[in-house]
């Protein structure tokens, strides 16, 4: 596999004489990169001002009290918002990386071997993305209480591990990216089944992997339904229940609106930065199953 | 376009599995021993598929054929206890009309979003796909950005943007006097949530059409421009379907996230009054569940919630399917 890059776009041969509609899809386009960008831009720029600035100066001026915003959001109630911002990471990053290893054992028996029941189990699995998630998050918080394992760090990490489109796109890879022959040679040169999987099957399923990976990360760091009905103890919570919870108690005091403002900046950038830098070497049309070098 | 219900699922089910299972030139001992092997690598997998798909789902068929019945004053150890209630939690579900209307609520709202997010997400595609665009690179990591920002602080966000004290929207009303609609009032609601949806899921629909788009060999293109076809001709007769698969797939998805509406609403529920505690379903089943503490209930209303989901995707499975297939004949 090559590293693919979001560059390859503008490369297509177009025809080169100018026509009046030429401006319409660059037009259209920063009309849509406007819209999506104006809530960022208008966060960064709301989290720089004081209690008094957010409401009395014109929402797009800068104002002077970005520090002291962070400084208030860190040691408001002994920094639990870095503890939100820490359980988010454990949970995002143990899951995701869990999620990768299971989808990449299940993905690579599904897509380079043949036995029986396969077609059965892919299928049954791929039936559970239509479960509404509340339809087994209610059971599964009744259930873990039972073992008393409700409101703990397994409480969210367990249900976040199996992901079926990641045992699907890693199908997708292993039969498309893993040669047979390969295979079969390594077993004729009496390598185990193991170790033929960790050391020819996963480097080549490595972009797959990356991208369940990534794909995993993202759906867990923005889930909110999952930690709301299992946690109780506020220091447990993610960074998205934990700066809800700010915003219910913010609602009877306009005071807390800039702690949650600044709480907003700081808790897009870590996967904003996530996905500029990865973007570099994997490319987001991995995301949608393409297995194209 | 059958059982499996994501694009190029057909690629591995034909020819690359064979290959690797081969059995003619290989030792009867290798061949006994990597039989297992494949079971072996998809035990973690199944297990967990069991413990937190399988089970809670049965758990959830069980609890929603119960109920608690309270023996004498209902005080005291085993004073209350499970007892079999058949279908009569059904059919509460079915005469509750709270939960009616929550679903049609999920519907009205689905109608604003779906249609406008695909609309765009398949615009955005085509104008990226075109030679004329500039900046497309900047453009579609722009709209894309959405899709890192977790649901509900998008909704949190947005919910500030709607708040006339500190929204630039509002200060450009105020500036032209113009009317000043409130946000958070009626049928504005449907908007005000559609528009986070929209913001936050329009770039990842726009992701999956774009590769599409490029999928389709160029020599298509050249053909039709030697023929005198327009940009917008091209668009409309070959890449649209060409991508329908796509759109199809992502209309499919959508529909079931619509049906599971939960974030934008409870995000802007502290910020406005006029907001219902059940406005969706599954704020409804949440709040059976625990506020009233009546699991049993709760859980018949997410057993209909969930083969009302089953019903609508396998209708549009069936529909999609034979759309296609007369397209093809």
């Amino acid at each position: 596999m090559t590293p693919l890059t979001l560059t390859a776009t503008d490369a297509r041969p177009g025809p080169a004489k100018p026509k009046r509609t030429a401006w319409v899809p660059t037009l259209v386009l920063v009309l849509g990169s406007l819209y999506c960008l104006i809530p960022v831009v208008w966060v960064v720029i709301a989290a720089s001002k004081g209690r008094s600035e957010l409401f009395s100066t014109f929402t797009f001026a800068p104002g002077t009290g970005f520090a002291a915003n962070f400084k208030e959001l860190s040691s408001y109630r002994d920094g639990i918002y870095w503890q939100w911002m820490a359980n988010s990471l454990l949970y995002a990053g143990g899951g995701a990386l869990l999620s990768a290893a299971v989808s990449a054992g299940g993905g690579y028996a599904l897509g380079r071997f043949a036995f029986k029941g396969r077609e059965f189990i892919f299928k049954l699995m791929l039936a559970g993305v239509l479960v509404p998630s509340i339809v087994l998050t209610v059971p599964q918080y009744l259930l873990l209480s039972k073992l008393g394992l409700a409101d703990s760090y397994w409480s969210m990490l367990l249900p976040s591990i199996l992901s079926p489109y990641g045992v699907y796109l890693v199908r997708i890879y292993a039969a498309a990216a893993v040669p047979g022959e390969l295979l079969e040679a390594a077993r004729m040169d009496g390598a185990s089944e193991w170790r033929i999987f960790s050391r020819i099957a996963v480097p080549m399923m490595m972009p797959g992997l990356i991208t369940v990976f990534l794909f995993q990360f993202v759906g867990i760091w923005n889930n909110f339904l999952l930690p709301y009905v299992m946690l109780a103890d506020d220091t447990k919570f993610p960074i998205t229940l934990g700066l809800y919870t700010l915003l219910t108690q913010g609602a009877s005091q306009p005071a807390l609106y800039t702690l949650v403002i600044m709480g907003c900046f700081l808790a897009i950038l870590p996967l904003i930065a996530l996905f500029l830098v990865i973007q570099r070497f994997w490319s987001l049309d991995l995301l949608s199953g393409s297995v194209k070098a | 376009m059958t059982a499996t219900p994501l694009k190029g699922s057909d690629r591995t089910t034909a020819g690359p599995l064979a290959d690797g299972t081969a059995t003619s030139v290989r030792p009867r001992r290798l061949r006994r021993r990597g039989r297992s092997a494949p079971y072996w690598f998809l035990v973690p997998a199944l297990f967990l598929f069991a413990a937190f798909t399988v089970v809670p789902i049965g758990y959830a068929v069980w609890l929603s054929l119960h109920k608690v019945q309270v023996k004498g004053i209902g005080l005291g150890k085993g004073a209350r206890e499970q007892v079999w209630n058949g279908l009569g939690n059904y059919t509460d579900v079915l005469h509750d009309s709270e939960f009616g209307h929550s679903v049609l609520r999920a519907f009205g709202y689905g109608l604003i979003v779906i249609p406008t997010m695909l609309g765009l997400a398949l615009v955005f595609a085509l104008m990226l796909d075109t030679p004329q665009a500039r900046s497309a690179k900047f453009a579609r990591l722009a709209i894309f950005l959405p899709y890192a920002v977790p649901g509900i602080i998008a909704a949190l966000m947005w919910g500030f943007l709607y708040l006339p004290t500190v929204s630039p929207f509002y200060y450009l009303l105020r500036e032209f006097n113009l009317p000043q609609p409130d946000l958070f009032d009626g049928g504005n609601l449907y908007l005000s949530f559609a528009n986070i949806a929209v913001w936050g899921g329009t770039g990842f629909n726009m992701i999956v059409i774009y590769t599409a788009l490029r999928a389709i060999p160029q020599e298509i293109y050249e053909a039709a421009k030697i023929d005198g076809a327009s940009d917008l001709k091209i668009a409309l007769r070959i890449k649209i379907p060409i991508v329908m698969p796509s759109l199809v797939l992502t209309f499919f998805f959508s529909v079931i996230a619509t049906l599971q509406v939960f974030t934008e609403p409870m995000a802007l529920k502290p910020l406005t009054n006029g907001l219902s505690g059940s406005w969706s379903p599954l704020m409804a089943i949440y709040d059976a569940a625990f506020f009233r503490s009546d699991i049993y209930g709760a859980s018949a209303t997410a057993v209909v919630l969930a083969l009302a989901t089953f019903a609508l995707s396998f209708t549009l499975l069936r529909v999609s399917d034979r759309y296609t297939r007369e397209d093809r004949a």
